[in-house]
């Protein structure tokens, strides 16, 4: 599966195989383009269905009937032409639908008439005192663990945070047999009063009836404790204890594993890379890319489906997927498109998958405390770089996270700003007094994942690139 | 933006920061005005080299100005040292320019030999040296190394630090900065300059034109000329590394940090949002034949910048006759010349003219007509 | 940290961890592996020398960084094990010829 890509050019090109891309490469492919669906991981699923043709859980109720959806989309696509490669990084996408493809430790260009990006989501970064310390991590890193290795947690182990990934993570170590200590729920009181206007319609969604079940199947095993307004871990070079503050009361537990969670968001390097314009969602709190009703970008031939798109899920994702490579598909195959379901069909379905959404954003829009740190935690991970710092660079005259590069190296190392990209605006904005708008976020190029510099030296190159270089 | 100012310096990257903080330095009330966030900032983009061998070939005074800077610079570091507190990791322990294969090591044998015959070359010290030569002091070169040439006043700094120390500098200095306030127009009137911008207006006595490529448009505002012949240059970085290069060369340097930086290319194309895979291609192809180990290096970021560079490569540094107290500076190499701008530039600023004796010749008088050859060394 | 639930029934894979071998299930990720493995598998990174472990393990926050038969830096979260595999957990800056 870890070969270049056969040809050099494709109807179709969908990055991503996950939801969305699973969907959009099916879609394609059936009506009769040329695609070419590129994947990072070392199977199909993307984060969500992680490990679905390969995950060692048999027991098929542990992982959720919403879990094996991804199996369905798996058969579709493998049933398709659709050319299918993994362990493949694109590291490279321009205007002219040129990308770059690294596979095997070689690099592959290909041209597009259209790209489907379906790079999907990351979680949120979770800025608290101690937060780099070993024995901390993502709460998708346990799931995605638990999916592909049916691993589960077996120390002392508490999960702090809020989301509906977080209740259904616990349910899931339960169901393995996994430990947990506690809970922290960091959902702000206050936010249930906000979201009440937007109640009914997640009242009808599907993820009410499944959210409330998971919710009283943990909470009838762990303790959990709401209402947590500070959080913090520590330890001398290894998590040694949990700190909180809940009610106005403190309390330190001791832990050797904590898993952090406060939402997913887009994850946008290469659509940035590509130059594709985006804006601040201010319900989710993150970039979202400007894009039309069939997911079409700034940049004429590529289309972003799935979280990558707007956060809104699973089901959301793999319609976004089938609207893209619709539209992808109208535009190259007239006649073909004629057969698939009509859009206005998949616009419809898309309202249903996201019904109940602006409830959730509202609920667990995470607290300010959670986003913007102070003092000495770490914002850039890469670059150890603290709030504290950010902030002397801005009294000093850093204007937005372009600038502050320059005085702090921020979003300089190998991550290219994924873990401190959010927190940097957010914090740059707060202390200007401006919006995230304002503030703008990391300027992104090629290479958005690192490649060895052999490979990069490998592109082909003519007379005028070496003239371009080399002078007496 | 109220309150009048002696000297307002129009730009604040490293250039104008060089020129405000040495004028507060000297004790003048200092505005600097300068752009955003986004904006085309060779601060941010270069190589960092304080380098001197091949400046000056045409221009002899470009040579002696570059050899002074180079000697001036180790003041200019532990002033910001003590100011600040902060290293901006000056390393002056020669550097190299290497060659691949034989043409190039011919090439690069008659650029010296050009060099050593003009004027001021007495300071220079560049020479060439065998492979089996280069290899004492960069024990990890590979087999298709020619040789090269070395000059032992080159070096490099951390320039992103320099920057940054020179802006907390201001600070002590009470010199006020004032970003996102690009200069849509000066006047002068009742003794002083009236500088546009979209959040107000700033009065001053003195202007310092620093903007880089924008001094282009600016400098006629005030009676001054700056042509200006942008290029672009592209630039590749690797993953942090064990300290294995012991001198900065042209093409290659290791950070304090331990990233490798591969530079650069030339391109007449603007635009610094893109990038050509194919010139990093030739870049990091030529660095690892040079250093075969740095083949399984990661890449992790590559940019494009857009160099300042006056229309003959050479600085411009020049005064105005209509608007007097008007002053233009604009130069490719920002970082080399840094020591310079804060102390030379600075204190014939704040003394009101130039000495031709020091740069009259970067005048743009020099201009003429039509716009002579590059022939700066890049 | 972590332990295999009973119900994985995948074949062992042997990898060897700065020398110790260590028994790894077929499909598992370098960094699973390690993290299942009860080893002290924690790097030092290359600013501060701060001890690390994996974070995100989706191919993002670049905290698994691990040399992979004398290949530095590579994301342990995105390579799969392979019977014989050499893990070396790097400390600080990474090496010449690594």
């Amino acid at each position: 599966m870890t070969v270049a890509p056969k040809r050099e050019a494709y109807d179709v090109v969908v990055i991503g195989a996950g939801p969305a891309g699973l969907a959009a490469a099916a879609t394609s492919a059936e009506a009769g383009l040329s695609t070419l669906l590129l994947d990072e991981n070392v199977g199909p699923g993307g984060q969500v269905f992680r490990a679905i043709a390969s995950t060692p859980v048999t027991e098929r109720n542990q992982l959720g009937a919403d879990y094996w959806v991804g199996a369905d989309l798996v058969q579709a696509l493998r049933a398709s032409s659709a050319e299918i490669i993994h362990r493949a990084t694109v590291w490279s996408l321009d205007r002219n639908l040129e990308i770059a493809v690294s596979v095997g430790g070689a690099s592959a260009f290909v041209k597009a008439k259209r790209v489907i990006l379906a790079t999907g989501a990351l979680e949120r970064p979770f800025p608290i005192p101690g937060w780099t310390l070993p024995g901390v991590m993502t709460a998708g890193a346990a799931q995605t663990m638990l999916k592909s290795s049916a691993l589960v947690p077996d120390g002392r182990t508490v999960i702090a945070g809020q989301g509906p990934l977080l209740w259904l993570l616990a349910a899931q170590i339960l169901r393995l047999g996994g430990r947990i200590d506690r809970i922290l729920d960091t959902a702000e009181r206050g936010n249930y009063f906000a979201a009440l206007p937007h109640a009914f319609a997640f009242l009808t969604s599907p993820y009410f009836a499944k959210g409330l079940s998971m919710m009283r199947e943990v909470k009838a095993k762990v303790q959990v404790v709401s209402g947590v307004t500070e959080l913090s871990a520590a330890g001398d070079g290894q998590l040694a204890s949990v700190s909180y503050v809940a009610g106005g009361k403190r309390e330190t537990i001791p832990a050797d594993l904590l898993l952090l969670h406060q939402g997913v968001v887009p994850n946008v390097n290469l659509a940035m890379a590509a130059g594709i314009e985006h804006g601040w969602d201010e319900l989710q709190l993150c970039w979202s890319p400007v894009l039309d009703a069939s997911g079409n970008s700034s940049v004429a031939g590529i289309a972003i489906a799935g979280d990558g798109a707007d956060i809104g899920g699973a089901n959301a994702a793999v319609v976004r997927g089938r609207i893209a490579a619709r539209a992808a598909v109208e535009a190259l195959a007239p006649a073909a498109g004629a057969k698939l379901p009509a859009m206005a069909t998949l616009r419809a379905d898309l309202a249903k998958a996201e019904r109940g959404r602006i409830f959730l954003d509202t609920l667990f829009r995470p607290s300010p405390q959670f986003r913007i740190p102070s003092g000495d935690t770490i914002v850039c991970r890469c670059e150890e770089v603290t709030a504290k710092d950010i902030l002397d660079a801005v009294a000093i005259g850093a204007t937005g996270p372009n600038q502050l590069k320059a005085y702090r190296r921020t979003g300089m190392g190998p991550c290219q700003g994924r873990l401190c990209g959010l927190t940097v605006t957010e914090l740059m904005a707060q202390a200007r007094g401006k919006t995230p708008q304002e503030i703008g976020y990391y300027r992104l190029r090629a290479p958005v994942k690192p490649i060895t510099l052999a490979e990069l030296a490998a592109v082909p190159k003519s007379e005028d690139d070496i003239k371009a270089v080399v002078r007496g | 933006m109220s309150g009048e100012y002696d000297v307002a310096v129009v730009g604040g990257g490293l250039l104008g920061s060089a020129i405000a903080w040495g004028l507060g330095r000297l004790g003048k009330r200092v505005a600097v005005l300068d752009e955003g966030d986004i904006t085309k900032r060779a601060s941010r983009a270069n190589f960092a080299l304080v380098w001197v061998q091949s400046k000056g070939l045409g221009m002899p005074a470009y040579t002696i100005w570059t050899v002074q800077a180079s000697q001036a610079w180790g003041r200019l570091a532990s002033e910001l040292k003590q100011q600040t507190g902060l290293d901006v990791s000056l390393q002056q322990n020669g550097g190299f320019h290497l060659t691949l294969g034989e043409d190039e090591f011919g090439q690069r044998t008659e650029l010296v030999k050009r060099m050593h015959n003009q004027t001021g070359a007495a300071d220079y010290k560049m020479e060439m040296l065998s492979a089996s030569d280069v290899k004492k002091s960069l024990p990890l070169i590979g087999p298709e190394v020619s040789g090269g040439s070395y000059c032992p006043l080159d070096g490099h700094v951390n320039s992103l630090r320099t920057f940054r120390a020179f802006h907390t500098g201001f600070k002590t200095f009470g010199i006020d900065y004032f970003p996102e306030r690009p200069v849509s127009a000066i006047s002068k009137s009742g003794g002083e300059f009236r500088l546009t911008t979209p959040k107000g207006e700033l009065r001053a006595a003195k202007i310092v034109l620093a903007a880089g490529n924008a001094n282009q448009t600016l400098a006629p505002m005030v009676g001054l000329y700056a042509p200006m012949g942008p290029t672009r240059g592209q630039i590749v970085v690797t993953e942090r590394t064990m300290p294995f290069l012991p001198h900065p060369l042209t093409t290659i340097r290791q950070t304090d940090e331990g990233t490798v930086m591969i530079g650069d290319s030339k391109e007449d194309e603007l635009d610094d949002r893109t990038l050509k895979h194919s010139i990093s291609a030739v870049m990091t192809d030529r660095a690892q034949r040079m250093f075969p180990h740095l083949s399984r290096l990661n890449v992790v970021r590559s940019w494009a910048g857009i160099r300042v560079m006056p229309q003959d490569g050479f600085p411009i540094y020049d005064q105005s006759e209509t608007h007097p107290g008007a002053f233009v500076a604009c130069c490719h190499s920002g970082v080399t010349l840094a020591s310079n701008h804060a102390f030379e530039i600075a204190r014939m600023v704040a003394q009101g003219a130039l000495e031709p004796e020091l740069v009259g010749a970067f005048s743009a008088s020099r201009f003429g007509g039509a716009g002579a050859a590059n022939n700066s060394g890049y | 940290m972590f332990r295999r639930s009973e119900q994985d029934k995948r074949p062992q894979v042997q990898i060897f961890v700065d020398g110790i071998a260590v028994a790894a299930r077929q499909g598992d990720t370098v960094s699973a592996a390690l993290l299942a493995s009860g080893q002290d598998a924690r790097r030092s990174t290359a600013v501060s020398g701060a001890p690390r472990l994996p974070y995100c393990m989706m191919g993002v926050c670049f905290d698994c960084l691990v040399t992979i038969d004398g290949v530095g830096n590579r994301q342990g979260c995105l390579v799969p094990v392979a019977e014989g595999m050499q893990i070396e957990i790097q400390k600080g800056k990474r090496e010449i010829g690594k």
